[in-house]
């Protein structure tokens, strides 16, 4: 069985991992995705999008993985979720205290309702 | 015209998380970590650099790019530059020496497509990194991961390509290696040198200003593509796509993510241009294989996802 702080830390094993998820076993949750009228199955140590990724889904969209191009904006409608930071640029402090997240930066800590779709590009007036 | 302006000296980039940021550039891209400075910023380099530092890693709350700078002749060039900068109506602004650990004064200024940029003539040069500049080896033995040897470019992505380019071939002397044409006519990329290089920085046309889209390291060979795809997936890092080549300065590449979604590339080969070279021109009919010549079709993450 591989810890969530292994998972984390397999670029960099000799130290000790940085972000702040804490160590729980790998589980397995179910991700409904109102949106798209569909769900995927996501593991507690990957991030959402990839867990969606590994799943074969392709109900978020796939821009960077790294917090940064928010393309994977969603909002999470119910569910416990961990998270590390995410860009200023497409998540503000508002938007994530009513739950809009980078998909790519939270980890799913109990089954979870989503709803995707959420990136626009903004012009310049 | 050349105007004095030799190459692409430095870019700053902004990470989420240094940590994870160092062991993407300096562990796994295999860039030298050369210092820090009381801000918490870290400066590396390729190992084939003479001068002190390349790229330079800032963390903060948005993950992008915060300025490209490129190094001139010397600081008669930077004055009369600067004055020209004024003239065309840049905002202009005075970055005192030290600013950066062992670089001169630089002078900064804003881009019609949003970006900012900077000139200096000092920067400490530490020569390259491992070996002598008398009967220099091949190479150092103890470089890690893709062992890049330098960085080379970044691609910008903004509205106001016509004045950017403006800026770059009137003010600071750079060439049109390569651009696209839509059906209209209108320059919807565009890939400028300063050297012989197909590109010293490029531009691609986007309705938000001031993006970033990759900054680039060169490696030698395709077999270091290659290698470089090996360690992506060795490293479980996010990829974009590749390997694969562009139609577009025919540089053999591989696209990837640093952990703060900044993209990545290394590449290798590519065009040449001279001065007197007409721009090679591929048309948007042809946009897929002019960006991904094998696959001759974008993925729409290479337009849309930006930092």
């Amino acid at each position: 069985m591989t810890t969530t702080a292994q998972a984390f830390n397999t670029r960099k094993e000799q130290q000790e991992p940085r972000c702040s998820s804490p160590d729980v076993s790998e589980q397995s949750y179910l991700v409904q995705v109102v949106n798209r009228d569909s769900w995927f199955t996501a593991r507690s140590d990957k991030s959402l999008l990839v867990g969606m990724e590994l799943d074969a889904s392709q109900t978020i969209a796939v821009g960077c993985r790294g917090g940064g191009c928010g393309m994977c904006k969603i909002r999470v409608l119910a569910g416990k979720y961990d998270s590390k930071r995410m860009s200023r640029a497409h998540i503000s402090e508002q938007e994530q205290a009513e739950d809009y997240v980078l998909a790519c930066r939270i980890y799913p800590r109990s089954d979870l309702v989503i709803e995707s779709d959420h990136f626009t590009v903004k012009p310049e007036l | 015209m050349k105007k004095g302006v030799m190459r692409p000296g430095h870019i700053q980039l902004r990470v989420l998380d240094m940590e994870e940021a160092l062991a993407h550039y300096r562990d796994l891209i295999g860039l030298i970590e050369m210092d820090r400075d009381d801000q918490g910023r870290v400066y590396l380099k390729g190992w084939t650099e003479v001068d002190k530092f390349s790229v330079v890693l800032r963390e903060a709350d948005e993950p992008g790019m915060d300025f490209v700078g490129f190094k001139v002749l010397n600081n008669q060039v930077l004055e009369q530059l600067q004055g020209e900068l004024v003239e065309f109506g840049c905002q202009v602004e005075n970055i005192p020496a030290g600013e950066l650990n062992g670089c001169g004064r630089r002078v900064r200024f804003d881009s019609p497509t949003g970006h900012m940029f900077e000139l200096y003539a000092d920067k400490e040069q530490t020569g390259k990194w491992g070996i002598s500049s008398t009967n220099p080896d091949a190479f150092p033995m103890d470089l890690k991961g893709m062992k890049a040897t330098r960085f080379d470019h970044c691609l910008l992505y903004g509205g106001d390509l016509d004045g950017t380019l403006k800026l770059f071939q009137q003010v600071l002397g750079f060439d049109l290696a390569e651009q696209v044409m839509d059906e209209n006519g209108t320059r919807v990329a565009q890939f400028l040198t300063i050297s012989t290089k197909a590109h010293d920085i490029a531009f691609i046309k986007h309705p938000e200003d001031s993006k970033f889209h990759h900054a680039s390291f060169y490696l030698e060979t395709w077999e270091d593509v290659l290698r470089a795809a090996d360690l992506i997936s060795i490293t479980d890092t996010s990829l974009d796509i590749g390997p694969t080549r562009h139609g577009l300065t025919h540089g053999k590449t591989i696209y990837f993510f640093d952990p703060s979604g900044n993209r990545s590339e290394v590449f290798c080969g590519g065009d040449y241009h001279y001065p007197d070279h007409e721009p090679v021109t591929w048309t948007t009919d042809q946009l897929g294989k002019a960006i991904f010549y094998h696959d001759r079709k974008l993925n729409e993450r290479f337009l849309t996802a930006l930092t």
